[in-house]
């Protein structure tokens, strides 16, 4: 919205710059989000001119010489380039030095040899319209030099405010108007609504129109009065000026008047042709399926039975609290009109605007609701210019269905209560003159005041803390005093366990050289396909989004490995000769979750390494690239840090390499997995190198590690050591000899670790040799070499018996 | 026996102290206290000796040899020491090499780092930390924080709607605050509580200043006796620790459908004075006004209150204040990144630079 500096100062008497004006308003609750100048940038050297003679130029075809008094001593020779410019005419004149809206200064000039000191000026040229064509002429009986400025708003500075949703009442400059009086205390005028020439003729309806509303919850209130022998035409000056600077283009002098009207109220109108009204009756209805209705924008617009309009005997003429209709349009043959103005549900406004695409002055005003009595005010505010500006006369009556709202609340607020909710008193005094400022009514009650809520602003407040707010920030928050509140129940706050467990994790993938990325939750519904997931795969039951911005985005990503190649792509492309990248963040698939959430979602975490484990250097030239025992090491490191007993086992999945894929099972079951990525899906990625990958569900991880870690005695009797090479045919897994070794050494075996693998020559075709370092200890003595030998016997035997194992040299 | 005890000592005593080698001073040790040097020999032979002498003469031999031993030891101590010195002084490497092998360094992302520093903040006045889901009902994401049915952001253009997510209250969406977590806490803990919701939220939005993914932390504090002021103090505590000591804090009025009183907090420019640089010209990250918004709040509105009343919220007894602010936002001003979408590009270089 905006808000002329010029137009304001006819309802409250600013008093301030417009920039400090601004401030105040930020600082009461109304943010101002730009000051602009409209128009010249300084009203001096416009004057008013009148045409003593205009001669054609000697030297142009198109070029007129005038003489102009402009209430100097001598009349001023000025050049015309206008068709229109007659001997007679009162113009608007800049003089040289007048300062132009683009910021040129007018000098004095030739033209074709004939010297030029001035300009008359057209519309465009003081920037109220787009008329160049012609001079702007203005109505005599005003004195040639007289300051153009007192004959209209030549320039304004003009505030933008940013109303917020919760103050219909701000939709108009008088109700902005109002916060400023409540804000700076700059005295408030009368309302221009105070005086209703129609005031008598509201108990009856006007005769010959007709008013149905079928559904009042869509339309609580709907006035009209007619206006007859109306003559439509241009609108004079002063208020084109004022709707150019409030950014709306002239029309007619009736719908200007409309426009007009619902800018200083904030109430939108809507004038029909009453001639086009079939039988003079209108019904507000909802819409029939089918329905078609063309809007004054020339739009055929296809409506649904959720949409209210306004019908007469042929069928919709208007699209309720939207945009009127093409067919009932005021004209400049119209004679006679039904000025409407109504009161709509804004709810369904809002539905129907965002429905059509079809946002309107009038539909952001009515769908933050507006007040039924404002119809009144909006319609004898512009009864009062109607009869003014358009020859026309008012027909008895008004019509009226609905009427005024309920009738006006009254709210205590306690002194008592603004301590305890702002931390800091406010005078009572000070509160009633802040209410009244702002148009409540205040009577003085035993502990506070008791407060009568106007109609502009009933919606908004409702309860005590509305009126708190109200009072608080008029006073100002600069003054309260910043405190810490107590805490006499001692919470103590913090991170939880998991909390801290999942910032663990992190932290060991940072310390192992992992960067962190940040991926987009969005993904591409290709995603299940770039991962080879069968059709049936439980991937593939992704959340999809309903109305996304882009198809690329319509799904949400089933797993992190997408982000984390989407990333290694990217830097890549860019010259990265390697990546080793992690990402901490929320996976999810379609719901419901055990929880009851409306989605799966859940915690991982996934990195991956592409390229040698670490970079090169001067004494480490060719470090080994990153393989499924990278991914192995860094699972064994943040599962390891958290304290968590897990497995390894063989796995399938469909975007890891068939023969490098792991999974971690602990006790509660899967984890996660570890491996290389399958080369089909890394070439998708247009990536073809190994990448070592893994994901860990950290958020179930950090629930099951132990909690709190329990000691073990470790120290007192250290372990007997012993180291064992066993052969076992190549298919036998590294985890079974492990197992096999702990569990027939159990419960002594405290550690067994296998260190190195070799499968040349020297064990033979289709073996493979392990080379396992295996701890013996007990927590309650030494062992002895005489009380391991036995175990170790049961070692040897079952690596032979269950895998076909032997004791290597 | 004892004069030419004396005189070896003497004697020893003097080649030792101009040894100049540890070679020499070897043969210096074999020379004196060798298995056939005079004085191992002289001791050996003090039991021929008769009584009366025997003492004296194995007493002064004896103290002639540990002398000895004690100075050649000492002499080749030094000799040692020396050699060491010198060793090491030719055992030199270039120290401005670069470290090998090259152990890199990770990073948090940028946002991550930001996420704990503000939760290492509020843990530290007392508040727990809570996550909640993305995928939320529009009853929690809306209804019950008090959004009236015609609010902006329930548009289609504004927010994303699940597929097949339910009618109505029931209807699910990406969640576009963390603010839905306010109720789902308050219905599970009754007061007093104390917490912060780090999180993704999303909205309908992409341009420079808007990424349809962006996070925020909200916080909720409901006890007796709770007030603006105490938001403000808490406020600044939080602004303070974030971006400096000398921080200032600017309440604004503005409305929030779920506080009442609804404020606006600007903290102070953390770079110029009042809104000019050193040089007079005007600041560039506040724009000259002095003052940078960084978040939205206010204290719980009463109705939010009524939607849990039966969990022991009574706006009577208790209140509370709530606030939202936007990681981004407050990465982005710390560190002077100058467009949201360094965030998500994920470029290696930009990464490296923080956390």
């Amino acid at each position: 919205m905006r808000v002329p500096i010029d137009w304001l100062s006819e309802y409250v008497e600013v008093q301030l710059t417009p920039d400090k004006l601004s401030e105040r308003l930020a600082m009461t609750g109304t943010e101002v989000a730009r000051v602009f100048r409209h128009g010249p940038l300084a009203d001096e050297n416009f004057v008013v001119g009148k045409v003593l003679s205009a001669q054609q130029h000697p030297d142009a075809d198109r070029l007129s010489v005038c003489s102009v008094d402009c209430g100097e001593s001598e009349p001023r020779t000025i050049v015309c380039g206008a068709p229109n410019v007659a001997a007679g005419q009162t113009v608007a004149v800049a003089l040289p030095g007048a300062v132009m809206a683009d910021g040129t200064e007018l000098g004095e000039v030739t033209l074709r040899g004939v010297g030029s000191s001035g300009m008359i000026l057209a519309e465009d040229e003081i920037g109220i319209g787009s008329e160049h064509d012609g001079t702007m002429v203005l109505a005599d009986g005003v004195a040639a030099g007289t300051p153009l400025s007192d004959v209209f708003a030549v320039s304004s500075d003009v505030l933008e405010p940013e109303v917020t949703p919760n103050r219909a009442d701000c939709g108009g400059i008088y109700g902005i108007a109002r916060e400023v009086h409540a804000a700076t205390g700059a005295p408030l005028k009368a309302a221009p609504w105070a005086e209703d020439p129609g005031a008598a003729t509201i108990a009856t309806a006007p005769a010959g129109i007709s008013v149905t509303v079928d559904d009042q919850g869509l339309c609580p209130r709907f006035t009209a009065r007619v206006f007859e022998n109306v003559t439509v035409g241009e609108s004079p000056i002063w208020l084109k000026a004022r709707l150019a600077g409030a950014g709306q283009r002239s029309i007619s002098n009736v719908v200007d008047i409309t426009n007009y009207v619902m800018l200083v109220s904030g109430h939108p109108l809507h004038a029909f042709d009453l001639d086009q009204i079939a039988g003079g009756e209108l019904t507000v209805r909802a819409a029939r399926e089918g329905e078609k209705l063309v809007t004054l924008d020339g739009e055929e617009r296809a409506l649904d039975p959720d949409i209210c309009l306004i019908a007469d005997r042929d069928g919709p003429t208007s699209l309720a609290g939207v945009m009127g209709g093409s067919r009932s349009e005021v004209s400049e043959r119209t004679t006679r009109v039904l000025l409407e103005v109504a009161v709509w549900d804004g709810a369904n406004i809002n539905r129907t605007s965002t429905r059509l695409g079809l946002r309107s002055e009038a539909s952001s005003r009515f769908e933050k609701g507006l007040s039924p009595e404002g119809a009144l005010e909006a319609q004898a505010m512009a009864t009062t210019l109607m009869l003014e500006l358009t020859g026309g006369t008012l027909i008895d009556g008004t019509l009226d269905v609905g009427g005024e709202g309920p009738p006006a609340v009254v709210i205590r607020l306690r002194d008592a209560r603004i301590v305890s909710l702002l931390g800091a008193p406010i005078e009572r005094e000070r509160s009633q003159q802040i209410l009244e400022a702002l148009g409540f009514s205040v009577q003085p009650a035993d502990d506070g005041l008791d407060v009568t809520v106007p109609h502009w602003r009933r919606d908004d407040v409702t309860r005590e803390a509305d009126l708190i707010e109200e009072v608080a920030r008029i006073n100002g928050l600069e003054s309260l005093p910043a405190t810490l509140p107590l805490n006499r129940t001692g919470r103590a706050g913090g991170l939880s366990r998991e909390q801290q467990l999942v910032r663990r994790a992190e932290d060991v993938l940072v310390g192992r050289g992992l960067c962190e990325i940040v991926g987009w939750s969005f993904a591409d519904p290709t995603i299940c396909d770039r991962l080879l997931l069968d059709h049936d795969h439980p991937l593939r039951s992704l959340v999809v989004i309903e109305n996304p911005m882009s198809s690329a985005q319509s799904v949400l990503r089933p797993s992190i490995l997408p982000s984390l190649l989407d990333a290694a792509a990217y830097n890549l492309a860019r010259g990265a000769e390697s990546c080793a990248l992690f990402e901490s963040g929320t996976v999810y698939r379609a719901g419901p979750s055990e929880a009851g959430m409306a989605a799966n979602e859940h915690h991982g975490l996934g990195g991956i390494i592409i390229g040698p484990v670490r970079d090169p250097g001067w004494a480490d030239a060719r470090p080994p690239a990153a393989r499924i025992e990278t991914a192995h090491a860094l699972v064994s490191s943040v599962l390891g840090a958290l304290g968590i007993q897990w497995q390894v086992e063989d796995g399938e999945l469909s975007f890891l390499h068939p023969g490098r894929t792991a999974m971690i099972r602990t006790a509660d079951g899967l984890l996660g997995w570890f491996g290389e990525v399958h080369p089909a899906v890394a070439a998708s990625w247009e990536i073809d190198q190994p990448i070592a990958a893994l994901a860990i569900d950290i958020g179930r991880a950090a629930a099951q590690a132990p909690s709190p870690p329990f000691f073990s005695d470790l120290t007192s009797y250290p372990p007997l050591r012993e180291d064992l090479a066993v052969i076992v045919p190549a298919g036998v897994s590294a985890a079974s000899v492990v197992a096999c070794v702990t569990q027939a050494g159990s419960p002594l075996v405290s550690r067994a670790e296998v260190f190195d693998v070799y499968g040349g020559e020297q064990v033979g075709e289709g073996r493979v040799s392990l080379a396992l370092h295996v701890d013996f200890a007990a927590e309650d003595r030494t062992l002895s070499d005489e009380e391991v030998a036995p175990l170790r016997e049961k070692i040897v035997t079952a690596l032979k018996v269950e895998l076909d194992g032997e004791l290597r040299g | 026996m004892i004069e030419r005890v004396a005189e070896i000592q003497k004697q020893a005593e003097a080649e030792i102290s101009t040894a100049a080698t540890s070679v020499a001073l070897e043969q210096l040790r074999v020379k004196y206290l060798g298995r056939k040097a005079e004085l191992p020999q002289l001791l050996r032979d003090v039991a021929e000796l008769p009584a009366e002498q025997r003492g004296a003469v194995g007493r002064s031999a004896n103290e002639a040899r540990q002398t000895l031993e004690a100075l050649i030891e000492a002499a080749a101590a030094r000799f040692e020491a020396e050699e060491l010195t010198a060793a090491l002084a030719d055992d030199n490497v270039d120290v401005t090499l670069p470290g090998s092998p090259v152990e890199a360094h990770g990073h948090h992302h940028l946002l991550s780092a930001t996420r704990r520093e503000i939760e290492d903040v509020f843990c530290g006045l007392g508040y727990s930390v809570v996550e909640g889901p993305e995928v939320e009902t529009v009853h929690y994401n809306f209804d019950a924080l008090n959004h009236g049915p015609a609010h902006p952001a329930r548009a289609r253009s504004d927010s994303f709607y699940i597929e097949g997510g339910g009618d109505g209250s029931e209807q699910t969406l990406l969640r576009t605050h963390t603010s839905p977590m306010q109720i789902r806490i308050m219905e599970q803990t009754p007061p007093p509580i104390a917490l912060i919701v780090p999180g993704r939220v999303f909205r309908r939005d992409s341009d420079a200043t808007h990424t349809p993914q962006f996070h925020q932390i909200e916080g909720l504090l409901v006890d007796e006796g709770v007030t603006l002021a105490d938001l403000k103090g808490t406020l600044l505590a939080f602004a303070r620790a974030i971006f400096g000591a000398d921080r200032e804090l600017r309440l604004r009025p503005h409305f929030f459908p779920f506080t009442e009183p609804s404020v606006e907090v600007d903290v102070s420019c953390f770079v110029c004075e009042q809104g000019t640089v050193a040089g007079g010209n005007r600041c560039s990250l506040c724009k000259g006004t002095g003052w940078l918004e960084v978040l939205g709040s206010g204290m719980v509105d009463p109705s939010v209150f009524a939607a849990v009343s039966e969990h022991g919220y009574d706006p009577e007894s208790h209140q509370g204040f709530a606030f939202g602010l936007g990681i981004e936002r407050i990465a982005m001003l710390k560190h002077g990144v100058p467009d949201l979408r360094f965030f998500y590009e994920n470029d290696l270089r930009f990464l490296r630079q923080f956390g």
